[in-house]
């Protein structure tokens, strides 16, 4: 590691911090319907909004129908992601005329899903298979709509903590407006500007064609995005507009785009700590589940750029120099851009797995073992590090649900968080959310390492679904499992390496990915509607204190204890062993690529 | 001079505990931790829980079961076809099966010392012939089984009365020590608030008349029965979401294993070599993964608090009461016989101008020769200790003892010719007044004084001769203040319930360090003030004895009424306290957290516990198939069947090893909850994630040196 690696983290941090307070502010402020200095500007298009939809902005939903409106929100999104997929050869902006054929109903139910779930998860490649119009009016659209409601929800659960023998936990349709009026569109528009002016590209033009030094033909894929980029970084979403997604000059040209882009991830899943701490009436709690995710970011970060910078000893016996100086960042830098160098590539990688961005600026597929295994895990918590907007905040209260009831028996009470008594149904929707997220990652992973296909059937053309590996060895294993568990953590980022447009996956993974987000919000919510009944308990002596260093210690232990217990066992049988035989100098083969596209 | 109510005997017995430790020395009942009668039964016992329907009631036990059952078919075949690993195979059987077995053990453990506890009460309850008194003032002789609500029944001295009921004329001395374990016999009495007798104890002077208030196998003795038994038990509310939380936890456990199958298949076909891990060893992992520490620990531990509070000789009529008792805010304390002495005490002897101490300690004294009450005495102590003024015999026929009579309201004796009186200061000054004397015109500041720092003028005079005021004061028992600093330190808040005047409750309440006093207060005050505090939501405690108190015990989260008190408390509270001594609702608190605290401990033990075994069991586990795993053999275990063996063999004993910590609670310290936490966390959470690495390692040691793996 570098110090100049070592500082560009930590100054990437510190803005992150920086902007928590002034940012989480605000939206408590919006989320509680006060008036903010946007409200001169904005307030028509949310009264707007309101009229064109029908709803009556004080008029509040039990969490059964947030629940509902959250899914036919999210039900009518997916089927309009579906159908202009299909039907892209009829509609406009087509220049190279993309029709059904690039769009199978498999690949469109798998990116529908993808898009709706704020996974993002692309077994497309953007450039040759999307029109501009699918790519501006459903996917940049779904980009805002899917952190809209990851929001809402967060807020929903934060309610659920300051009301007391309530029915209500606020209005779903007036949440996502504002969520959508008073942030996410302002914050998206300065972004994309900043992006053009770094170079990020922003037209509709058909696709330019060249003719290299060489004498080669080359096409030169353009588009809108800048717009699609900012959403993208803001909304944790991550869909790239190309395939190599942030690694691609025209998405992320420069250190400083890098940098924002980064800080865009961050930026809202940092300050919703803030506003939680606000809404609450208790900043230091906020402050709290900040210092763990820096917690458990740091150590990611750090283990991930320690590996990497390490690059593998075995290059190191050839007489390879693998030591970072003036001339070469040493490590391993396949698979790395070098304009962005090992430091800002392993933070990349972090922050896009801790928050449920899934966009990536390296191959994540190349990274050594333990270097891989950061990115993994981080998703294997389930997206709790910072984690996506919105999804990452009531996805760590969950684990707050969990830690304050196992070891907040220790000080002798019923255990209570905020105040709220932590009983059967918090504890039994708490552990539904965990249940469901560890089976879609478990056995979708085990039953595609096992399952058998016809070879050039219509499930996966290459016959086993083990087939479709990139890497023989525990690496292959890992390329399955990290697919999964992208899927099912709404990341959508991709080891790489596996070939992930068949029928078979495609729809397992499209199922992880819903099943990841409802199945782990819905209990969410039912936990909140019960948390809203409740009365507040007084603060006491006796009372479990959730905002000092023993809270954010004991808070990211369990995070870190359930993830490992759960999935170590399949981790050592992938990058744990894989990094054994490293050392021990046991390489594995890559399966050649004619074999695999076939 | 006043009398303020004689409280029961057993006040002032266990008011001096160790101030220091909020669990006093267990009681009489307590017995034996391992008794062999218990141990045998619960042995026993733990067979007959190996039927699946009811170990079904326990997600992870069952899971063992079927692991243990699934393990022994393998074993079975693998001995009729003779293939390899069947040592290994058998002893894992065999050490699953007593996983199961263990966990049932500890169950039946808390069971059967609550059924013991139920045997000895059970001999106590022998049939009675009741004396049942028929209309027309006919006693007819009926066996006790047969009386049913509103029969009247005589009892004289010596016999055993017949059932639960009222008493509705005489006063009797009644043994109860059945039921309370206590000696001393207790004054039953008609009217008032010690009206009720239990069935079952024993009129030991007088004849009482009893209206009966319960049907046969519904008294008081039944459901006591019942309750120890643990035959009406029903899980308690945290009890069932700990339960959620570790069947979930099982279930994913149960993913995770069940899943390393295929994963192996694939890896074992990208190595090319190795072999897929084998039933017994896929159900070592799972068992050793899913929290059967706690799952094997969680009714006994349960049962066992039912059993503590028991010891205590209070009888707690759900677990969901004890549990409340952990979570409460508010401790409602009656001020007399909780916080102060059940008297007043003599402790200042104040002349007027122009009168000798002495003269004013002697005539003090004289008045009090004949005056039996506990204030009497005091004085004659104080006189005593001051003024050295020995206790005189006054022969009978010389004088003339006056005694205190509410309308009066003094006391006092005529002898040789002298009129001593003592009472309440307006009531001396006319006695003075209405004989010629002269009253100064600062006695009754003097007096206004004494009232207002919390205490009782008693104003003496000679004749026409005012002499002064000896001061009596309310007494806060010793060791009470660094009490109420503990509950104070546990977050919990402590109010002064009086009937005193709010000037001397609020001297009292400051003495006695109370965080909140009510004063003059009337039973609709308190339930009142329960009703304020639940809305602000906070649990509130009591005590209360008498009717009137019964609607304040049912309102509070937690009402311990007192075995002394009326039929009509017994009913409303959650507890009976069969001691009467009302300072044993901060034990119950006590109690309460310690069992919340014991299910906490051991479940974080339980998890952390894990850590090990995976480094224990994954790197055994694929030997074969990837040797480089073995650098996760941190313990550097002997073999692979060496170290799952060890792993099993842990999981298995450490249930045993924690059936004690399980019945008697983790040790309790009245602590703040940042220090509680802190100190817990390390013990049982970073404890936990240590203490099996030495453990397995010993365990593997001993494997090999015995050549069993």
């Amino acid at each position: 590691m570098t110090s100049v690696g070592i500082l560009q983290i930590f100054i990437f941090l510190a803005i992150i911090l920086a902007c928590a307070k002034p940012l989480g502010g605000f939206m408590a402020n919006v989320f509680n319907g006060e008036r903010t200095f946007l409200h001169p500007l904005l307030r028509w298009l949310e009264v707007l909004t309101y009229k064109a939809i029908g709803v009556r902005e004080d008029v509040e939903q039990r969490w059964t129908q947030y629940t509902a409106a959250l899914l036919s929100f999210s039900v009518f999104g997916f089927l309009l992601t579906y159908a202009i997929q299909r039907l892209q050869g009829y509609l406009p902006f087509n220049p190279q005329g993309f029709g059904a054929a690039q769009v199978s109903p498999d690949l469109a139910f798998n990116t529908a899903a993808s898009f709706v779930t704020n996974t993002n998860w692309q077994s497309y490649t953007g450039e040759s298979t999307l029109s501009y119009f699918v790519q501006m009016s459903v996917l940049t659209v779904q980009n805002f709509a899917s952190a809209a409601a990851g929001i809402a929800i967060a807020i929903a659960l934060i309610r659920g903590f300051t009301r007391q023998e309530k029915r209500t936990v606020g209005n779903f349709w007036v949440d996502v407006t504002r969520a959508t009026v008073y942030v996410l569109l302002p914050l998206a528009v300065i972004a994309a500007l900043l992006y053009c002016s770094q170079g990020v590209i922003q037209n509709l033009k058909p696709y330019t064609t060249l003719t290299t030094v060489e004498g080669a033909k080359q096409v030169i894929a353009q588009g809108p995005v800048a717009s699609q980029e900012a959403i993208k970084q803001l909304g944790t979403n991550g869909g790239g507009f190309f395939n190599a997604n942030a690694a691609h000059p025209f998405e992320n040209p420069t250190p400083l785009s890098n940098l924002l882009a980064m800080v865009l991830i961050f930026l809202i899943p940092g300050a919703l700590t803030y506003t939680f701490g606000k809404m609450v009436g208790d900043t230091r709690q906020g402050w709290a589940i900040f210092a763990a995710f820096s917690a458990m970011f740091l150590i990611g970060v750090f283990v991930a750029y320690h590996y990497e910078q390490a690059g593998n000893p075995n290059l190191t016996g050839l007489g390879i120099q693998n030591q970072a100086s003036a001339g070469q960042p040493g490590g391993n830098m396949e698979g790395k851009e070098l304009r962005f160098g090992i430091a800002n590539s392993a933070l990349f990688a972090t922050v896009t797995t801790d928050a449920s961005c899934g966009a990536i600026n390296s191959w994540h597929d190349s990274f050594t073992a333990l270097g891989g295994l950061v990115p993994m895990f981080n998703m294997m918590t389930g997206e709790v590090i910072f984690g996506g907007v919105g999804a990452g905040l009531y996805g760590i209260l969950l684990y707050c649900i969990i830690a304050v009831f196992i070891a907040g028996l220790m000080v002798g009470r019923t255990p209570e968080y905020l105040g709220k008594k932590i009983e059967q149904k918090e504890v039994k929707m708490a552990m539904l959310a965990i249940i469901a997220t560890a089976f879609s990652i478990l056995v979708f992973s085990a039953i595609s390492m096992v399952a058998d296909f016809h070879a050039k059937g219509y499930w996966n053309p290459p016959g086993a679904a083990a087939a479709n590996i990139n890497n023989s060895g525990p690496h292959g294993l890992s390329e399955i499992l990290y697919a999964y568990v992208s899927a099912t953590a709404n990341n959508g980022s991709a080891f790489a390496g596996l070939n992930t447009n068949t029928p078979w996956y495609n729809l397992t993974l499209g199922l992880a990915m819903i099943i990841g987000r409802f199945l782990f919000l819905i209990p969410l919510l039912a936990a909140a509607g019960s948390l809203a009944a409740k009365k507040k308990i007084p603060v006491t002596a006796g009372t479990f204190p959730t905002h000092g260093p023993l809270f954010v210690g004991l808070l990211v232990g369990t995070v870190i204890l359930v993830g490992a217990l759960t999935f170590f066992p399949a981790l050592s049988l992938g990058p744990i062993v894989e990094h054994f035989l490293m050392q021990s100098g046991k390489l594995f083969s890559m399966i050649p690529v004619t074999q695999l596209w076939s | 001079m006043a009398t303020t109510t004689t409280p029961s005997e057993p006040v002032l017995k266990t008011s001096q505990e160790d101030p220091t430790s909020l669990l006093p020395k267990k009681l009489a009942r307590a017995r034996p931790l391992f008794d062999p009668e218990i141990v045998r039964r619960a042995t026993a016992a733990s067979f007959a829980k190996l039927n699946p329907l009811t170990l079904m009631k326990n997600p992870v036990m069952f899971v063992v079961e079927v692991g243990a059952a699934l393990t022994t078919v393998f074993v079975i075949r693998d001995i009729f076809t003779g293939a390899e690993g069947v040592k290994f195979g058998v002893q894992i059987a065999l050490w699953l099966w007593f996983t199961v077995l263990f966990a049932n053990f500890a169950e039946a453990m808390a069971e059967a010392r609550g059924k013991a506890q139920a045997d000895s009460l059970r001999k106590t309850k022998t049939d009675v012939i009741a004396k049942c008194l028929r209309s027309g003032g006919k006693i007819e002789q009926v066996p006790g089984s047969e009386l049913r609500i509103d029969d009247v029944v005589v009892c004289d001295a010596g016999d055993l009365i017949p059932g639960d009921g009222e008493v509705i004329d005489g006063i009797a001395t009644v043994d109860e020590s059945v039921i309370t374990g206590e000696s001393a016999p207790v004054i039953r009495e008609s009217g008032g608030d010690r009206s009720a007798v239990t069935g079952g104890t024993k009129v030991l002077s007088d004849r009482i008349r009893i209206r009966v208030t319960s049907n046969p196998g519904e008294t008081f003795l039944d459901r006591m029965i019942a309750l120890v038994e643990g035959a009406e038990r029903q899980k308690t509310p945290n009890e069932i979401a700990l339960n959620i939380l570790i069947a979930g936890l099982t279930l994913i456990f149960l993913l995770a294993v069940v899943t390393l199958q295929p994963y192996s298949v694939f890896s074992v076909a990208q190595a090319g070599s190795g072999a897929v891990p084998g039933v017994a060893v896929l159900v070592s992992l799972l068992v050793c993964l899913i929290p059967t520490t706690i799952g094997g620990l969680l009714s006994a531990i349960g049962i066992a608090g039912m059993d503590r509070v028991m010891q205590h000789n209070v009888l707690a009529m759900s677990g969901k009461a004890v549990e409340a008792a952990g979570d409460v805010n508010s401790l409602l304390l009656d001020k007399t016989g909780t916080i102060t002495l059940g008297n007043r005490q003599a402790v200042e002897i104040l002349p007027i101008n122009g009168v000798a101490g002495e003269e004013l300690a002697d005539a003090a004294q004289l008045s009090s020769l004949a005056d039996e009450t506990p204030e009497g005495r005091s004085i004659v102590v104080l006189v005593k200790e001051k003024y050295g003024l020995r206790g005189r015999h006054i022969p009978e026929g010389e004088a003339n003892f006056i005694p205190f009579s509410a309308y009066t309201r003094m006391s006092g004796v005529d002898f040789e010719g002298r009129q001593l009186r003592k009472g309440a200061t307006e009531a001396i000054c006319k006695f003075v007044i209405e004989r010629g004397g002269e009253v100064p015109g600062y006695f009754q500041d003097m007096s206004d004084r004494i009232a207002r720092s919390g205490g009782t003028p008693l104003a003496v005079a000679d004749g026409r001769r005012l002499l002064g005021i000896v001061h009596l004061k309310d007494i806060v028992k010793g060791g009470m203040n660094e009490r109420i600093a503990q509950l104070r330190r546990m977050g919990i808040r402590s109010v002064m319930i009086t009937g005193d005047n709010p000037l001397t409750a609020a001297a009292i309440a400051a003495e006695a360090g109370v965080d909140d006093f009510l004063a003059q207060a009337t039973p609709k005050d308190k339930l009142e003030y329960i009703k304020k505090e639940q809305a602000a939501g906070r649990l509130v405690a009591m005590t209360g004895d008498g009717t009137n108190d019964a609607p304040a015990l049912a309102q509070a989260d937690v009402g311990l009424a007192m075995n002394t008190g009326t039929m009509a408390a017994k009913e409303a509270g959650n507890m009976v306290d069969l001691d009467s001594n009302p300072t044993k609702l901060i034990e119950v608190v006590a109690i309460g957290k310690q069992l919340l605290i014991t299910r906490g401990a051991l479940t974080t033990f339980s998890i952390a516990n894990d850590v090990a075994k995976y480094f224990a069991i994954i790197p055994a586990m694929f030997m074969t198939l990837y040797p480089a795993l073995g650098k996760l053999n941190i313990m550097g275990l002997h073999t692979p069947q060496s170290a799952v063996l060890a792993a099993v063999i842990f999981n298995a004993l450490i249930i045993i090893a924690l059936v004690p910590l399980a019945l008697r609670g983790v040790k309790y310290r009245p602590l703040d909850a940042a220090s509680l936490l802190r100190r817990n966390l390390l013990i049982y959470g970073v404890g936990g994630i240590v203490a099996p690495f030495p453990g397995i390692w010993l365990i593997d040691q001993l494997l090999v040196l015995f050549h069993l793996a």
